[in-house]
């Protein structure tokens, strides 16, 4: 098997090279740095123009040298060749430089390659339905390239991309038998580099004036959520993210050490739901306000927040179950209550005014009342705030009176701490819309919320939301009929035309579908699949045999469909085909040199008897297929009919 | 290499064609992926493990979409040599040191066009491309180095693919009955002394061209060796003057193994017969052969060359 070396490659096949190139390249111009974009773009209007004017190629050394350039261009950029974003730029620069060096066919094979593998770096960034289809797309017209340079200049754009469509969808059962068979392993197999997954947006574990309105700028939905029975009211919809009890003045942050764990009475029968949660690249599951019971691999937290042991990287479901009236801490340790009455000495005035309050009335529930009222008659909600200096809480209660969330749950701990009760911020998600196409009731970073918890003896930690005295109906109806207009709210959210908000809750059912049934296929489904076609207990090595015989099958019907044999299309043709098998029978075998008429001469001398019959066939036979008046196929058949 | 061959041999056990056309069936067509087929699986492979790595549900498709291409791919290979029909045709006879051309149809009697196929009659001689049109029908031409005279007989010929991928390479092995006939490589040397022969009825010439008898007009069915191009050349507006003979020879050559040099080699001697018999033909002369073992009469023209030619190429001094 002599194979020649080098192959050259037909001038005419450049272009499908670069198309492969741009198609598979393009998308991640959207989050590489923009040198590396600008640069990638000039190579290929370089390679382009060197194409068009039929100009020599550079050099090995040049090459070499924009290589190394390029390598050091990364490194300085991202300080390492590997790891995600520095691993995408090194081969979408390779993949630029390539097609400068566009001799031999083989390196048309290296960028198809490439090509391919590109594809699977598009994957990192987004998993949409528009990503797949666009790499689809992209992926057709990779391996049309590829039939283009095997294929020769003989090659037809048309028949090309039509024959890649034909691959294509040929190979689609495949997909399909392997994504559901194909055993899987959940990742990661090793530990990940630092940035697999940077640039998740969510709550964070830290709380200053302003990040949660930050987070309410967006629309990105935060989870989803299937409830079992009938949706709890909107006011009871607070998901639980971490708790935050020291306070240095401005930041508020979790307790760092151990707290007991957690005694939780339950007062009402515990509801059931599912969650699918977006990777947040945090260890919290954001489950109702309380949880009950959680998945196997979550622990409860002291301060009753639902963690998972390693940090939601990827779309995870968890189920819950969660009580809306409960009783939590009654008897709460002595540090956990001392720790929630500290604060720093910066807001004096704050302290004051609660101290005078507890002088007017020390009774809890008044004092709570008192901050509430005070919020309701005097305060604005808004997305929009005035800064705040160093006496943040001061300065808010006295001077602005304008806050999110933040600001009132914040100013209410202060002010309860002050009044000697202990209180904590507690942050999450409040609220929720029901999607009614689907039923899922989805929550948003829109819906990132902060409220505050306040512990009453007897009762234990008992939940507060200042938030609610200022604007009933961001607890009721959610943040978008809250604010007033003109607020920079996510577009998303200020369309009130019905019909585009039938069309916005169809969308994201698809793609709650898309990301429930496609992209969260995970070794669980794969079970109930088996499971449901009789199969409870598949293991791997059941799930390689079934997936090796539903392969054989697949290819042994692309192996049919390629040996099937239909030689002539022309009807005539086929009815003299089968004349001839009829002559076969009275062993008479028609050479393949022998002309019809040639035919007949022959069996006239050989076999008379049959010549009448054969010789009418013929003559129809010559009539259907060359004369040019009709085609009457209808003589044929019936001169056909006739032979004995 | 002797055992790999041997086994190969075995292993791809050939007979002759035969003449008739040949439709490849699909006991015929062998496939095995290419390097670069193993560099996909690998890729693919390497793909996957990102995949599981970052979790990534659409990872996982792509490379399942891949391997379906791959498997696929393979078939459409394989497809794209089955049912190929391949008719020999007719070789003309060449000179020993020329290229021999093995002409060869192809015909696909499917829809689709087969593109990319290679064919080699043997390692090292050049493969021909051959693309086929759906329905067509194609002749290619095999080249295959004379070097020796006698019957060059076609060796098994190798039509192999790697449409539409490059990931696989089907290949299938042709032995049509088919060979060309080498003349000896003609050698330029002054031809022998014609012998004047009495002009009479023994070598039962008709008498029709041998004695000139003038210039006439040509016409385009005259050989243009009969062409008077002295007499023409000198007046060049008129057309072409063509001599006419009225029978009776006026040269008759004699070329016998005999007036050559008997201490050169028999291929040598062979090869100066060969170019006497060019040269006596383009005098357009009357010649005789006489070569041990065979003797042919005089004679001239078309015919009478290619006869004393294939004596020759087939001579066993």
């Amino acid at each position: 098997m002599s194979t020649q070396a080098k192959e050259a490659l037909d001038h005419a096949a450049t272009p499908w090279l670069f198309l492969a190139a741009v198609a598979t390249v393009a998308p991640h111009f959207a989050h590489q740095p923009a040198w590396l974009s600008i640069a990638v773009a000039l190579t290929f209007a370089w390679g382009g123009w060197l194409w068009r004017q039929d100009r020599r190629l550079p050099g090995r050394w040049l090459l070499a040298l924009l290589v190394a350039g390029g390598c050091a261009a990364i490194l300085a950029e991202f300080h390492t060749l590997f790891g995600r974003d520095a691993g995408v730029a090194l081969l979408v620069m390779l993949m630029a430089l390539k097609l400068l060096e566009l001799k031999s066919r083989r390196d048309a094979i290296v960028i198809a390659f490439l090509g391919y593998f590109l594809l699977l770096t598009h994957y990192f960034y987004s998993q949409s339905i528009f990503t797949g289809l666009w790499l689809l797309t992209a992926l057709w017209l990779v391996t049309a390239t590829l039939m283009r340079v095997h294929g020769g200049p003989a090659a037809t754009a048309r028949g090309v991309l039509r024959h890649a469509a034909v691959l294509a969808a040929q190979s689609l059962p495949f997909m399909l038998a392997l994504y559901l068979l194909f055993p899987r392993i959940p990742g990661p197999l090793w530990g990940l580099p630092q940035d697999a997954h940077a640039g998740r947006t969510g709550l964070s574990d830290a709380m200053t004036p302003g990040s949660i309105a930050d987070l309410a700028l967006s629309g990105e939905i935060a989870f989803r959520v299937l409830f079992d029975g009938a949706l709890p009211p909107p006011s009871k919809r607070y998901w639980r993210g971490p708790v935050l009890e020291t306070f240095d003045g401005r930041t508020w942050r979790p307790y760092p050490g151990v707290t007991p764990r957690p005694r939780l009475t339950l007062l009402s029968p515990p509801i059931a739901y599912q969650t699918t949660l977006e990777g947040h690249n945090q260890r919290w599951l954001l489950a109702l306000d309380a949880p009950s019971a959680l998945p196997d691999d979550a622990v409860l937290s002291g301060t009753l927040t639902a963690n998972a042991r390693q940090p939601i990287v990827n779309r995870q479901r968890f189920s819950f179950s969660s009580v809306l009236d409960y009783r939590f801490n009654v008897d709460e340790a002595q540090p956990v209550r001392q720790r929630n009455l500290a604060l720093p000495g910066n807001n004096p005035r704050s302290v004051d005014l609660a101290r005078r309050w507890r002088a007017e009335n020390p009774a809890p529930q008044a004092l709570i009342d008192k901050a509430l009222d005070l919020f309701a008659r005097e305060f604005f909600y808004t997305l929009q705030p005035p800064l705040l200096g160093e006496n943040g809480i001061d300065e808010f209660l006295f001077t602005s009176k304008r806050g999110f969330c933040e600001h009132f749950a914040a100013a209410f701990v202060v002010l309860m701490r002050s009044a000697g009760l202990p209180a904590r911020v507690v942050t999450g998600y409040q609220g929720g819309e029901q999607n009614p196409v689907d039923g899922y009731l989805v929550v948003r970073q829109s819906d990132a919320h902060a409220w505050a918890e306040v512990w009453l003896a007897e009762r234990g930690w008992v939940r507060v939301d200042p938030t609610a005295a200022v604007s009933p109906s961001r607890i009721e109806t959610g943040i978008a009929n809250a604010l007033p207009a003109g607020e920079p709210l996510p577009a998303l959210l200020q369309i009130r035309a019905d019909w585009l908000v039938t069309l916005r809750y169809r969308w994201e059912a698809i793609n709650n579908a898309w990301n429930q049934q496609v992209l969260g296929f995970d070794r669980e489904r794969q079970r109930n699949l088996l499971a449901r076609f009789g199969l409870p207990d598949a293991d791997w090595r059941d799930l390689a045999l079934i997936l090796g015989i539903t392969t054989a099958i697949l290819l042994a019907a692309s192996l049919a469909w390629a040996l099937s044999h239909r030689p002539h299309r022309d009807p005539a043709m086929r009815l003299w085909q089968k004349a001839l098998r009829r002559l076969a029978r009275k062993q008479i075998h028609c050479a393949p040199w022998e002309t019809p008429l040639a035919l007949a001469a022959r069996v006239n001398s050989e076999r008379p008897e049959l010549a009448a019959p054969l010789t009418e066939v013929v003559n129809a036979y010559l009539l259907a297929r060359y004369s040019a008046a009709g085609n009457d196929l209808k003589t044929l058949r019936a001169a056909i009919a006739r032979l004995p | 290499m002797p055992l790999l061959a041997t086994l190969r041999q075995r292993l791809f056990r050939w007979q002759s064609d035969g003449t008739a056309p040949t439709r490849l069936g699909q006991r015929r067509v062998f496939i095995l992926p290419t390097r670069a087929g193993l560099l996909f699986a690998v890729a693919l492979v390497v793909m996957l493990i990102g995949a599981i790595n970052y979790t990534l549900a659409l990872g996982h498709a792509l490379v399942f979409l891949l391997a379906g291409l791959g498997l696929n791919g393979m078939v459409h290979t394989f497809r794209n040599l089955h049912g190929l029909v391949i008719t020999p045709g007719r070789c003309e006879p060449v000179f020993a040191g020329e290229m021999a051309h093995f002409p060869l149809r192809l015909g696909n009697e499917r829809a689709t066009p087969r593109l990319g196929l290679k064919l080699e009659a043997a390692p090292g001689a050049g493969a021909t491309r051959a693309d086929i049109a759906g329905g067509e029908m194609q002749r290619v031409n095999l080249p295959l180095p004379a070097e020796r005279r006698g019957w060059l007989v076609l060796p098994r010929v190798r039509l192999w693919t790697r449409y539409p991928l490059g990931l696989f390479r089907a290949w299938s092995y042709l032995q049509p009955e088919m060979r060309c006939l080498v003349y000896p490589a003609p050698l330029a040397s002054p031809l022998p002394e014609a012998t004047p022969t009495l002009r009479g009825g023994e070598h039962g010439s008709d008498g029709g061209e041998e004695d000139f008898a003038g210039f006439r007009l040509r016409q385009p069915a005259d050989s243009p060796r009969h062409v008077a191009w002295k007499a023409s050349a000198r007046n060049p507006s008129r057309p072409l003057l063509v001599k006419q003979f009225a029978g009776g020879a006026q040269v008759e050559l004699r070329l016998d193994w005999d007036l050559t040099n008997p201490n050169l080699p028999t291929e040598t001697r062979l090869s100066l017969l060969t170019g006497w018999v060019l040269a006596a033909d383009a005098l357009g002369a009357c010649y005789a052969l006489r070569l041990p073992g065979s003797d042919i009469p005089i004679g001239s023209g078309e015919q009478h060359r290619r006869r004393c030619l294939e004596t020759l190429a087939l001579a066993i001094p």
